[in-house]
């Protein structure tokens, strides 16, 4: 019971850390239909400009600003610069400009910061049953969830950013500047792949430390349907409990199998994810 | 002395690639008339429209509204010109609820009162509306739906509407309603309406004036009345 109750503790904590990985594919799938590939890369630079910054001033609370912002520049531009170019063709082109970058910045990661990992000290204590760590990662991506939340039900910018995202057309009629949404949808992910990756990194960043966690997001929005924040969330709590039991009861060899499991019996179950939209959609 | 009219066009042409769809259209709409624009498929009724709201570049001629020149502005920056266009189906956004619909169409006004106000002279137009203004556009009728694109539209306060087939797909009773509707607003809302029909009959039976495209030309020109009696016209372009 003991083992039971550790292992939900970590899978939720694990589990926030997907979810907040899959939230921002998410994000990004509904306003642009466009799988980014390179979100953990966009991440992976803002844990290092976090390292970097955290070295040089001492403070890890400073380095975790930067990551944000890192976060958010990096994410406009990647919408501004390379995804804008080639919107409105095949929406493989998109996918692939985003594997590519993901390439480009890991191998620029281990020529700035060489491949070896460095120790990234964090200053919340991670030891024993459900650490402050853990509470922080749960309170943290709850509390984006709740920003989110608010941002697209309440607020004009939301309004705009729905509008663009589902009928663009129609949204530029009504005076919504469209590219100006998807970039701000772009950045705003960017910055919830950029918490994810400061929750993940920690005590070893090297470049391909997301590698992993980005597996199991992208497993978790699947699950949760690409088109569905609380999708997400939920597929990201679901994917990370699954896996802690698993690694636990069966041994932790397998998590990556079970992953896969979970991904093909959800989606021969649902093939849209468990919360997408029963209507089809009109192309 | 006859006044500027609100919207002038002058040798309008759009193209597709290699395709022409619109041939140097010149046309001048008064204010606060009601006109129509009829035209077979394909003679480039919805390609002048999108051309007039900047959804689709004009490859040359020039578009006055109110004397101001907006052949180059983006298409959200005609909101602000006044200018509203409700493209073929509404355009109503079906994830949305009907309230938010609404409260897109005036978002880029400011002022929250100002807006406010807007949306109940709005929701006041449209009972229908009012009685479903926090269910998803989704659950709309067609004629609702048209009502609610219309609406949207209204909420920016535009001088001048475009309207793409208001009746398209709508039972004939239904359409009487919403050109029963386009007269009122005429009247009551200080507004100038351009109206492409498919449906000549009905469109020339409310508007004052009408042009008749013909492979993205003006072929003729005249006042509604007219267009309706003249027999041969009406064989030739509008098929009834």
């Amino acid at each position: 019971m003991d083992q039971f109750l550790n292992l939900t503790l970590n899978g939720l904590s694990s589990g926030a850390v997907y979810a907040a990985l899959a939230l921002s594919l998410v994000i990004i799938y509904q306003a642009t239909r466009v799988v980014n590939f390179a979100q953990p890369a966009l991440a992976l630079i803002s844990v290092y400009i976090a390292y970097a910054v955290s070295q040089a001033t001492g403070s890890y609370w400073l380095g975790f600003g930067a990551a944000l912002l890192t976060g958010l520049v990096l994410g406009a531009a990647t919408e501004r610069l390379l995804i804008r170019p080639v919107h409105g063709r095949s929406p493989l082109s998109a996918i692939i400009v985003t594997l590519g970058l993901l390439l480009v910045l890991q191998g620029l990661a281990g020529m700035v910061w060489s491949n070896e990992p460095h120790s990234f000290s964090y200053p919340l204590g991670f030891r024993g049953r459900f650490s402050a760590s853990d509470w922080f990662a749960l309170a943290s991506v709850g509390a984006v969830a709740l920003l989110l939340f608010g941002l697209y039900r309440l607020t004009p910018l939301g309004l705009r950013m729905r509008a663009a995202a589902f009928r663009p057309e129609a949204a530029r009629l009504s005076g919504v500047r469209v590219g100006l949404m998807l970039t701000t949808g772009w950045a705003i992910a960017s910055v919830i792949g950029a918490l994810a990756g400061m929750l993940a990194a920690p005590p070893f960043i090297f470049p391909n430390v997301l590698d992993a966690v980005f597996i199991y997001a992208i497993a978790a929005a699947v699950v949760g349907g690409l088109e569905n924040p609380f999708g997400a969330l939920v597929g990201g709590v679901l994917i990370g409990l699954c896996l802690s039991y698993v690694s636990g009861y069966a041994g932790p060899e397998l998590t990556t199998l079970a992953a896969l499991a979970i991904l093909v019996l959800v989606l021969s179950v649902r093939p849209d994810g468990l919360f997408s939209r029963p209507t089809a959609r009109k192309v | 002395m006859a006044e500027r009219p609100i919207l002038e066009v002058e040798g309008l042409t759009a193209r597709y690639g290699a395709v022409t769809a619109l041939n140097g259209v010149s046309m001048s709409v008064a204010r606060g008339g009601i006109c129509a624009v009829l035209g077979a498929n394909g003679a480039g009724k919805t390609t002048l429209l999108r051309t007039l709201s900047g959804l689709k570049r004009a490859d040359a001629g020039r578009i006055l509204l109110d004397g101001a020149d907006i052949t180059r502005i983006p298409a959200e920056r005609h909101v602000h010109h006044g200018l509203a266009h409700v493209p073929e189906g509404g355009g109503v956004i079906v994830e949305l609820s009907v309230e938010e619909n609404l409260r897109l169409g005036g978002l880029w006004r400011s002022g929250r009162r100002d807006r406010a106000r807007r949306m109940a002279e709005v929701l006041e137009l449209f009972p229908p509306l009012r009685e479903r203004v926090s269910r998803p556009a989704a659950t709309l009728s067609g004629g609702e739906r048209q009502m609610l694109a219309l609406g949207r539209a209204l909420m920016a306060r535009p001088r001048v509407l475009l309207l793409d087939e208001p009746s398209l797909g709508l039972a004939p009773l239904v359409t009487r309603q919403i050109m029963h509707l386009l007269l009122e607003l005429r009247a009551a809302q200080d507004l100038t309406v351009v109206l492409v029909e498919q449906n000549a009959r009905s469109a020339l039976s409310i508007t004052d004036h009408g042009f008749v495209l013909n492979q993205g030309e003006v072929v003729m020109e005249d006042s509604s009345r007219r267009l309706l009696a003249d027999d041969r016209m009406r064989h030739a372009y509008l098929g009834f």
